[in-house]
């Protein structure tokens, strides 16, 4: 009866097990080993790490089979007697002795050592010969990428220069799925919680100069294709270099705890041939010129609820959440709070100090800054939106051209 | 000390009853029963919260639990299981056997004794108190920040943090008491003939141990100090705003945290020769060798520490010398296989359930030492930091190499304290169990890691969905074996068989010279080491 029952409940959870395993078939796509590597330090550290896997397989398997042999051969079940050691006393036993040591030392210091070595200085050498320079920063939990330009190589060589080429990578799975209210969809075009909004374009072939900081806490950036990764120190600037040798979208993760967001905060880089590339850099410095013109313009109220939103939506609420509710304590409701509802502007026409403006532009604690992340008709936007929508409704407007006066 | 001159000293000695003996036992194996029993509930409390963890981890989607309430978890189940379950175990086997092997009556300090095992009950519920306090409204629960406290995230944290930092200041004190009480015990107290170089391993492991608690936690607590001023009175050590520098609690944290290993690990090193010589019945090969491989270790030891974060950046010398100096680990501990494998060569062996353990925890520490090597190569580190292949790396060495020693010592030492022969079908499948479910819930972690999966994420990309799948249901396995483990001890402690006074046909040393379970006071008169 117990058997019974025992085999019963067996059966029922390799069932269970067996559903799981095919409904995931479709997403299987596991790897044994480091993704195909595209950047010649991620041929390195490949080769590196394959190699040294090999002699620590080497030597786990040879000092098992010498213990296995032992727990076979030297049993107490099969009448084995124990044997007295001595110590190592004739030149020619202590040289025995001796030899696994210097084989270690050779292992340790000479073949794993030699080639570890010049895996480092490669790796750190971020400047000789490189194209052109890219500035990551991360904050909690995006990515902000800045094109600080070329150097007299990279414009030497025909690459357009992308020198003042400014945006944010967000997340850009469906929130829903994110939240965990309905079940992540496989679409290997957009790869759940591996996808952004804006992707970093670099071209191939070229030796990209990464220089990385953080505005909140420590993140770090890391694509496994390229083999880099470097923690990002807020008030400082590490450096790394990327070389992508092979055309293609190549995706990453934060890879540093940095708070409840560490896990949406994917990198997701396009390498386009130099001829793309150029074209690429052309077409969004034309798109960013657009936008600052655009901030001059004055806007309608439903424009800016409708750009507001999506910004909202984008990149407030991870915290504030989507009905403006927050999550009190550490991050404070939207609707009906005091800095939502209050006046943004003095008598004098400049911004009130803690008023909804400055809160939004240069943060506090753990609001992040915005001034240097979002431009001014997004910070306009958002205002506008948070304070007449989430249970909000003030009435009032703010436009681009304010933002942009009081960034002044 | 009993007060009492009844010249016959036996289980019937003069104390309290009831709570009273345990709050104010100096009794060298009351405390270490309490130790050990804490650890025991502490690891059953941390396990619980990992296996959370791992269900939510089951499939790709958030189906449990939030992220800030994940981060927590994970932070909170580490400092548990370094501090509340594996340090005290350890701690609980010095104060049962260290006076036992050293032929002393009791520890040296036992009122210090006693105070120092007091400690840790407040701080392991300061670390879970916030955690209940959230559930009243009371703060954002426990710290979130990964047992590391990086800053400035760890500024950046509620009260959580807080309650952390004090906890990690009262399990320092007790720690840094525990080691003076050690070093002064085996000074002071050995028998006579017993000079240091007879000294047992096990003790040789603990008196290292003790010197690098004392010369470590100090810069711990120092370093969450500063953290706490950061946090509250206005200081700018890891701020760079104020001239501080994030990365510089990096390097004051792992000053201690990479000593941390090897005091979780030294004890073990100690008793696992002992363990070996028992059942191999021969006496263990190489003790000098093992003694000078242990001291090279601890002094390794504690210049090492920038390994545990090469990705901050840091100049090509200091990685280069980190990472040789890494590697240079590797020969003492060479010495320390060797010299292992040589003590079972040749022996008359016997597979009883402390044997399994240790041959088992050789094979998997030794994974973990291996690919302990490999990590020390600064450019695939870059790949491996902070993937899932460290965190298979270090479990190989803590849960391998720390647990399943501490599971031998259990079993190779049970007898000896309670007096009764624990049931070996049930040691034996509690070690097959434990030993193949924790390669089912590691070995898919190494290719996690290698496909990259960061790890401390409360979610996954769809690609990692299977091996964390797999994962997810050997560490249930793994988790429900333990409660094997501790029927046997309790049933154990409870009755059984009588065991003798040698327990094992190999067993050598002055433990096995006394009854099972022996004597509340035990060599009230000297013995003589020859």
């Amino acid at each position: 009866m117990l058997k019974q029952t025992i085999k019963k409940i067996g059966l029922n959870i390799s069932l269970a097990l067996l559903f799981a395993f095919t409904s995931l078939q479709a997403l299987a796509d596991f790897s044994w080993n480091f993704p195909e590597p595209v950047t010649p330090m991620a041929l390195d550290t490949l080769h590196v790490h394959n190699k040294f896997m090999i002699i620590v397989a080497l030597i786990f398997v040879v000092v098992l089979g010498i213990m296995i042999y032992s727990i076979i051969k030297h049993r107490k079940s099969t009448g084995y007697q124990a044997v007295t050691d001595k110590a190592p006393s004739t030149s020619v036993e202590i040289f025995w002795t001796l030899i696994p040591f210097a084989i270690l030392l050779l292992i340790d210091f000479v073949i794993m050592g030699i080639p570890a070595y010049h895996s480092v200085i490669m790796m750190e050498d971020t400047r000789n010969e490189s194209d052109m320079v890219v500035k990551v920063t991360g904050s909690q939990w995006r990515w902000q990428y800045e094109y600080l330009g070329n150097t007299d190589k990279g414009s030497l060589s025909g690459l357009e220069d992308a020198k003042g080429i400014k945006f944010v990578s967000n997340l850009s799975t469906p929130q829903d799925q994110v939240d965990g209210t309905v079940k992540p969809v496989n679409d290997p075009k957009h790869p759940y919680l591996l996808d952004v909004d804006n992707r970093l374009v670099l071209p191939v072939g070229e030796k990209v100069r990464i220089l990385m900081t953080a505005t909140d806490v420590l993140h770090n950036w890391w694509v496994p294709q390229f083999g880099s990764s470097r923690v990002a120190v807020p008030g400082f600037i590490r450096e790394t270099w990327v070389q992508v040798d092979k055309a293609g979208t190549y995706r990453g993760q934060c890879k540093e705890l940095c708070g409840k967001g560490h896990g949406y905060m994917p990198v997701v880089v396009d390498a386009l041939p130099k001829e793309e590339y150029n074209a690429w850099v052309v077409a969004k410095k034309e798109e960013i010129s657009k936008a600052s013109a655009g901030a001059d313009k004055e806007w309608t109220k439903e424009d800016l609820m409708a750009e507001g939103k999506a910004v909202y939506e984008k990149n407030c609420a991870v915290c504030h959440q989507v009905t403006g509710a927050g999550l009190p304590p550490a991050f404070p409701a939207l609707t009906g709070s005091k800095i939502a509802t209050s006046p943004i502007f003095g008598a004098d026409g400049k911004y009130l100090p803690d008023s909804h403006l400055d809160r939004v532009l240069n943060g506090i604690r753990v609001m992040p800054a915005w001034k240097g992340t979002l431009n001014d008709t997004e910070i306009a936007a958002v205002i506008t939106y948070e304070r007449n929508a989430l249970g909000n409704s003030i009435g009032d407007i703010v436009q681009p051209s304010q933002v942009k006066a009081a960034r002044q | 000390m009993s007060t009492t001159t009844v010249a016959h000293h036996d289980e019937h000695a003069d104390h309290p009853t009831g709570i009273m003996r345990w709050l104010t036992t100096t009794n060298h194996k009351d405390i270490g029963t309490m130790y050990l029993t804490f650890s025991l509930i502490m690891f059953l409390v941390g396990g619980s919260m990992i296996l959370g963890i791992r269900a939510e981890l089951f499939q790709p989607g958030l189906q449990l639990m939030k992220p800030d309430f994940f981060n927590q978890l994970i932070g909170v189940h580490a400092l548990i299981m370094i501090f509340a379950a594996l340090m005290p175990a350890a701690t609980g086997f010095a104060n049962w056997m260290i006076p036992l092997q050293i032929g002393a009556p009791d520890m040296a300090l036992p009122r210090l004794n006693n105070w120092g095992f007091w400690l840790l009950p407040p701080s392991a519920i300061l670390l879970t108190l916030p955690f209940t306090l959230a559930l009243f409204g009371i703060g954002d629960g426990a710290l979130a920040t990964g047992w590391t406290f990086y800053p400035p995230l760890s500024v950046q944290g509620g009260i959580g943090v807080d309650f952390a930092i004090f906890a990690v200041h009262l399990l320092g004190i007790s720690s840094v008491l525990g080691s003076i009480n050690i070093i002064v015990t085996l000074f002071n107290m050995r028998a006579p003939g017993m000079t240091l170089m007879k000294m047992p391993m096990f003790a040789w492991g603990w008196l290292i141990t003790a010197f690098l608690l004392i010369a470590t936690i100090p810069v711990l607590a120092g370093a969450v100090t500063m953290l706490l001023t950061d946090r509250h009175f206005g200081t700018h050590f890891f701020d760079a705003a104020g001239g501080g520098d994030p990365i510089m609690f990096q390097h004051l944290f792992w000053f201690f945290g990479h000593p941390e290993v090897y005091i979780l690990l030294l004890p073990v090193w100690g008793f696992i020769p002992q363990i070996l010589q028992t059942f191999s019945r021969k006496p263990m090969y190489g003790y000098k060798a093992q003694v000078y491989s242990l001291w090279a270790i601890g002094a390794l030891a504690v210049v090492v520490w920038a390994h545990h974060f090469f990705t901050a950046g840091m100049p090509v010398p200091a990685l280069l010398y980190f990472m040789y100096s890494t590697m240079a680990i590797s020969l003492p501990l060479a010495v320390l296989f060797f010299c292992w494998i040589k003590t079972m060569w040749r022996g008359s062996m016997s597979f009883e359930t402390p044997m399994l353990f240790t041959v088992g925890w050789i094979i998997l520490f030794g994974i973990g030492g291996l690919t302990g090597l490999v990590l020390a190569d600064v450019a695939a580190d870059a790949q491996y930091h902070n993937s899932y292949f460290v965190v298979a790396h270090f479990h190989y060495t803590l849960f391998a190499g720390g647990i399943m020693g501490i599971m031998a010592g259990v079993y190779y030492w049970l007898p000896k304290m309670t007096g009764h022969m624990y049931n070996e079908k049930l040691g034996k499948l509690h070690f097959w169990l434990t030993a193949i479910s924790f390669n089912l819930t590691f070995i898919p972690q190494f290719f996690l890691g290698l496909a990259g999966m960061p790890r401390r994420i409360p979610d996954y990309a769809l690609q990692f969905a299977e091996f964390n799948m797999i994962s997810t249901i050997a560490a249930f396995v793994l988790g429900l074996s333990q409660l094997l483990f501790v029927y046997n001890i309790v049933s154990t402690i409870k009755g059984g068989k009588k065991a003798t006074d040698q327990v094992w046909e190999g067993a050598e040393g002055l433990e096995w010279t006394l009854s099972s379970p022996p004597p509340y006071h035990s060599f009230t008169e000297q013995p003589t080491v020859k």
